[in-house]
Order: structure tokens, then sequence, then C-alpha cells
């Protein structure tokens, strides 16, 4: 009788005891640590199972690819850009959704092909679409585009787009002319609705750009259309002049690149001429500022 | 007549209520300059006076100070904390709206919820709003500045500005993910913590290196959680946990609006790098640390639409939190509950040889 006397008494102290703690001074190694005692000192000191871990991570840079990390996102990223190039328009406009599988080989002492299964979300509509596609980085000392071939993408329903797209060459044909726009979007990301479509036109055409220009140490995207005119033509193309800025991920760089280009809805975007801008240096443009 | 009625309404305009409706509330939608920034972080303080408290503690390059909201409720006990620092980079203009909103977030939240009313008596907040004051206020100057990343101190030689503050903390320095050259937007600087922005993060978290369980550096664009290291030969002890818990926030951000945020180390999931604040943070044994890159994937990249401000924050702060509750419950419930088995086990013993003596 005492003794179960005694472990209620235990028993409400403990509860009590408990509940009256709001800190105790804790662990803050990790169990990891404790059983590496090593660790503990210099948690930079790599252990053996980790680098043979790492080891086995360079060799996966080839064959089956985790679809999460870098190698298969910046494959799958050039996807994007050469589908935007092919099927991008004023009101179509493709984004990497999600990489679901990938596999690397090398070509011989040439290249690397990428096999990728992904999914891209066109933009505008907010639909997706699984493909299958493969990139071929080629090796050399002058850096070559990479090549990419797509399969199985099911064309995507087209009668909004075609509609939209005929009114708005129709109307730049004929009625009006963009005058110099800047800035798509601006720096709230924001942009006047009947801009979009010219802000689409600008992606399109860097896509152009950022597709001959991707390495597997590149991931690119526009930055800022940084302006975009329409110029005059002969022919029943549009014709425009843009400035824009893109942005590397792996460098963090802000190349700024000038395009002249035509569009039409049975042509798409073709561009007729490039040139990529030098960077420029603060010392030609800003003193310090206060 | 007109004076008396003149005085009649001085009063009244004087009356407590009515001048609060005066003031503009803060938009926590819109991106803000800094000068409001700091008028709001001002204001954070006067309107809860018992648990903000402003805390200086650095100079950027341009002398400008430095400061942060130190948030919890009073105790007797010693207290635990969380660290957030928002605007390392400049351009990445997402992430001091974050943390203002997470601010208001855990200041509205605490008076009706148990839990945060919990955790912030046994922690501290210390959220520092914008970091890189100089870079931020230097995206805000004109059209051509608004892609700026770097702090504002002047390279080695003439020409050149800015360092990458998030490569000149004394982590692996200067070996991955970086440049020597000043006009890279990668360069990492003259030497580890060459920068003052750099320094008053190391000085203050240092000298707490204790008592802090989570460190949370808000950047953008991406929708990853990164864990450490930056640096591809270096696994962080808790691996395995970091990748849990970073699992379990991305699952809490999907849920919010749909959005996936992938997590990974950085050298797995995006690039190499060295001296960013996070490896820093832990390698001081600050358990829990990581990069958060906000939305979005780069379709709008550093310009995120001011729509799109309140989705963001709203899931980010899903994630932020499931960090911090699982950091807290580790240290306190965890703790507790450990020390009420102990002191039963003991009793329990003692109970026994007692009866066995009887």
């Amino acid at each position: 009788m005492e003794l179960r006397g005694a472990m209620v008494l235990v028993v409400l102290m403990g509860t009590t005891w408990s509940l009256s703690v709001t800190t105790i001074r804790p662990e803050t190694v990790s169990m990891d640590a404790v059983a590496r005692p090593d660790m503990a000192e210099e948690n930079t000191e790599q252990t053996e199972a980790a680098a043979a871990e790492e080891a086995e991570e360079d060799v996966m840079a080839t064959g089956e690819l985790n679809p999460n990390h870098y190698p298969a996102q910046r494959a799958a990223k050039v996807v994007q850009h050469y589908l935007n190039t092919r099927h991008g328009s004023p009101y179509r406009l493709f984004g990497l959704k999600q990489v679901h599988s990938g596999n690397a080989e090398d070509v011989a002492d040439s290249g690397r092909k990428y096999q990728l299964e992904i999914s891209v979300h066109e933009i505008i509509s907010n639909t997706t679409e699984k493909c299958s596609a493969e990139v071929y980085f080629p090796r050399g000392e002058k850096q070559l585009p990479p090549q990419v071939q797509v399969s199985s993408l099911v064309e995507l329903p087209k009668t909004d787009v075609e509609a939209k797209e005929g009114e708005l060459y129709q109307e730049y044909r004929t009625n009006k002319t963009l005058r110099t726009e800047k800035r798509l979007p601006d720096s709230y990301g924001h942009m006047d609705p009947e801009m979009t479509p010219f802000w689409h036109l600008g992606i399109v055409a860097s896509s152009f750009i950022m597709l001959s220009e991707s390495t597997e140490n590149t991931l690119y995207n526009v930055a800022q259309v940084a302006n975009i005119t329409q110029l005059t033509t002969e022919n029943d193309q549009l014709k425009f002049d843009c400035h824009v800025l893109l942005h590397d991920m792996v460098s963090q760089e802000i190349p700024q690149w000038k395009l002249l280009f035509t569009w039409s809805p049975a042509e798409g975007v073709k561009v007729l001429q490039t040139e990529k801008l030098p960077h420029v240096h603060e010392c030609e443009k800003h003193p310090k500022t206060n | 007549m007109m004076n008396v009625v003149g005085f009649l309404f001085v009063p009244l305009l004087l009356a407590p209520g009515v001048l609060t409706l005066e003031r503009a509330e803060h938009d926590y939608y819109k991106y803000h300059p800094m000068e409001k920034i700091s008028t709001w972080m001002t204001q954070m303080e006067k309107d809860h006076p018992d648990v903000v408290t402003i805390v200086d503690y650095g100079k950027t390059y341009e002398n400008r100070t430095i400061s942060l909201l130190r948030i919890g409720l009073k105790s007797e006990a010693k207290k635990k904390a969380i660290w957030m620092d928002c605007g390392i980079h400049a351009r990445e203009w997402i992430a001091p709206a974050f943390c203002q909103y997470f601010v208001r977030q855990i200041l509205q939240t605490y008076k009706t919820d148990a839990k945060m009313e919990a955790m912030m008596t046994n922690m501290d907040f210390y959220v520092t709003p914008v970091l890189n004051i100089d870079g931020y206020m230097y995206s805000w100057k004109d059209i051509s500045t608004r892609l700026w990343r770097k702090n504002r101190s002047p390279g080695p030689s003439g020409g050149c500005y800015g360092t990458d503050l998030n490569r000149n903390f004394d982590a692996n320095w200067g070996t991955v993910g970086v440049s020597s050259d000043c006009s890279s937007n990668i360069y990492c600087g003259r030497g580890p913590i060459s920068e003052p922005e750099a320094q008053a993060v190391t000085y203050f978290v240092g000298s707490r290196k204790e008592d802090f369980l989570c460190f949370l550096t808000i950047h953008s664009y991406g929708q990853l959680l990164l864990v450490p290291y930056g640096h591809p030969n270096f696994t962080a002890p808790n691996y395995e946990e970091l990748m849990n818990v970073g699992k379990g926030a991305a699952e809490a951000i999907w849920k919010v609006h749909g959005k996936n945020y992938t997590v990974g180390t950085s050298p797995d999931v995006l690039y190499a790098n060295s001296g960013s604040s996070r490896d820093w943070a832990r390698m001081q044994d600050i358990p829990l640390t990581f990069t958060f890159e906000l939305r979005d994937n780069g379709t709008y990249g550093f310009e995120l639409p001011e729509d799109q401000i309140q989705p963001t924050c709203e899931e980010a702060y899903h994630g932020a939190l499931h960090i911090i509750t699982y950091a807290h419950d580790k240290t306190f419930s965890g703790a507790a509950a450990a020390a009420a088995a102990t002191l039963w086990t003991m009793l329990l013993a003692v109970g026994v040889s007692g009866a066995n003596l009887l």
C-alpha cells in the first residue's frame, strides 16, 4: 500500500517536473558526431565511408542520373529552350516542370549524351505535358551548341492560341506599331498586360541564344527584356529589335544580348542577327554611391 | 463660432483610436525600399515593446547600421535562439519581403497559438530583414542597377565593385565555386570575412553560437532548400537529419500552394560553392542550417511579381516553421520528457529497494 502511494506520488511529481521545466541545456552534438568522436573535433573532416560515397557520385554523373540533381536539371533546361525556339510564340511559352528520370553516357571522346523523361509546363494555358528528349553536349576546344531531339510531345491544343496569334499579327501588321517598350517586367515584376505577348516574344527569341550558349556548366533564364522595338519590313513578317538580360544561375552573371528577329503565326520566331554586349565594368559608369 | 467648433475637433483628433487609424498600415505584399523597412522595424519595436527589440550589430561598407529584430517573450530560464537573415544578395527582393512577413506572422500567432507562445518563451528569434543594405539600396537606384548582387565595397584595384557576401564567410573560403576576379558576381573578397557585413554576422552569431539551434538564410530564386556543405568533399555530420527535416519542410511548403522545392546539398542540386553563411553556421555546430531559395523557377526570376509575394511568403513560412518547430521540440519537449523519465526511473529504483527493505 505504502509503495503504491509512493509510486502515485512519484508519477505526480514527474508530471509536475516536466510541466515546470522550460529549458534544460541540451546536447548540441548530434548522434552522428557522438558515433564518430573524431568528427566532434573538426566536423569538416570526411570519413572514409563518405569519401567512397562521393567518389561514387562522380561516376554517377554518367549512367543513371538523380533527376533532382544538377546534371539532369541543366540538360532538361536545354530542352525547355529548344521547345521555345520551335513552338514558342506570343501566346505559347514553355517552362521546365519536372525531371522524372535521366541517363547520361559519354560518346567516344566527342561529347556526352543525355536521355531524359521530363514534364514541361505551358505557362500561358497552364497545362503540363510529358516528353522524352535527348540532349547532346559536344566537347571540344571551340564551344559548339548542344543538339536536342524531342519525341513523344503531343501537340497541345491550338485553337485558342491560333486565334490570338492571328489577331495580334494583324493588329501590329496594319494598325499599330510597337514603339520601344522598356523593362519587361519592371523591377516589381509588373508589365502592362498589352505588352505581355511581346515579353513572351522576347523570351522566345532569347531561347535561341540560351540554347546555343548552353553547356553542362550553365543554367540560363531570361532576367528581363530590357527593351523591344518593332521595325518596318518589306515582307509579311513582323520584325523586332530587342535587348535582353539573361541570367546564368551557375556563374550568377547577367550576359546581355541584342537580337534582331521576325515573327508570324505561320513562320514562328526566326532570329536574324545576334550580338553579345560587353560586360559593363563599374569604373565606366558609376562612382561610389551615397 | 468656427473657433469653438475648431476647439471641439482638436480633442477628437487627439483621441488615441483616431490617430492610429490615420497611420498607414505596412503593406506586406509590396516591395519596400530600405527607408520604409527601417521605419517598419522601429514601428514593430514600438508596437510590441515587451517582445521586440532592435539590436544593432554591425556596419556596412558605406557605414550604414546593420540591425536585427530580437523577438521573444520574457523568460527566467536561459533561452535558445533561431537566426534568420534576408537580403544577403541585393537583387533577391522577395527575401526581405519574407523576413517582414515572418516577423508579422509570429507576432500575430503567439497570442492565440499555444505552441508559438511556448516557442517564443523558450527561444528568441533573431531576424535581419536586410543584411546587405548597401547592395539593396543600390538595386533600387535605377533600371541599370536592379540586378546587382554583391555588396558595395570597392575592389582591390580601381574599376570594380562588390564582393559576393555569400562567398566571403570563413567556411572553406576561396576553394570552390568562386572567382578571384573582382568584376565577377561570385568574387569571394580579399580574404575570409574581409567584408564588414560578413564580419557582423560572424561576430554576433559566433559569440552566441551555443544558443543557436537553427540558422536560416533566405535567398531567391530556384525553389530549393539547401543543406550544408557547399564543398563537394565535405559532408555535414548530421546530413541525414538535415535531409529529413528539409524534406519535411518541403512537404509543408507543397501543402500550401502546390509548389515543389527541391532538397539537397548545393553541389548536388545546384552547384558547388564555398564561403557561404550557411556552411559557416554549420561549422559553428549550429545543428540545423538551411538556405531557402524562394520562387520562382526562372519565369520572372529576381523580378517576382508583387502578386506572388503573399503565396511565396505563406509557403516559405510553413517551411521555416517546420524546421523551427523541429529544432525547438528536439531541445525542449524531448529533454523535458527525458528528464521526467530519468526521475521516474530513479524514484522507482528507490521505491523498489525501499519495498525490499520492508
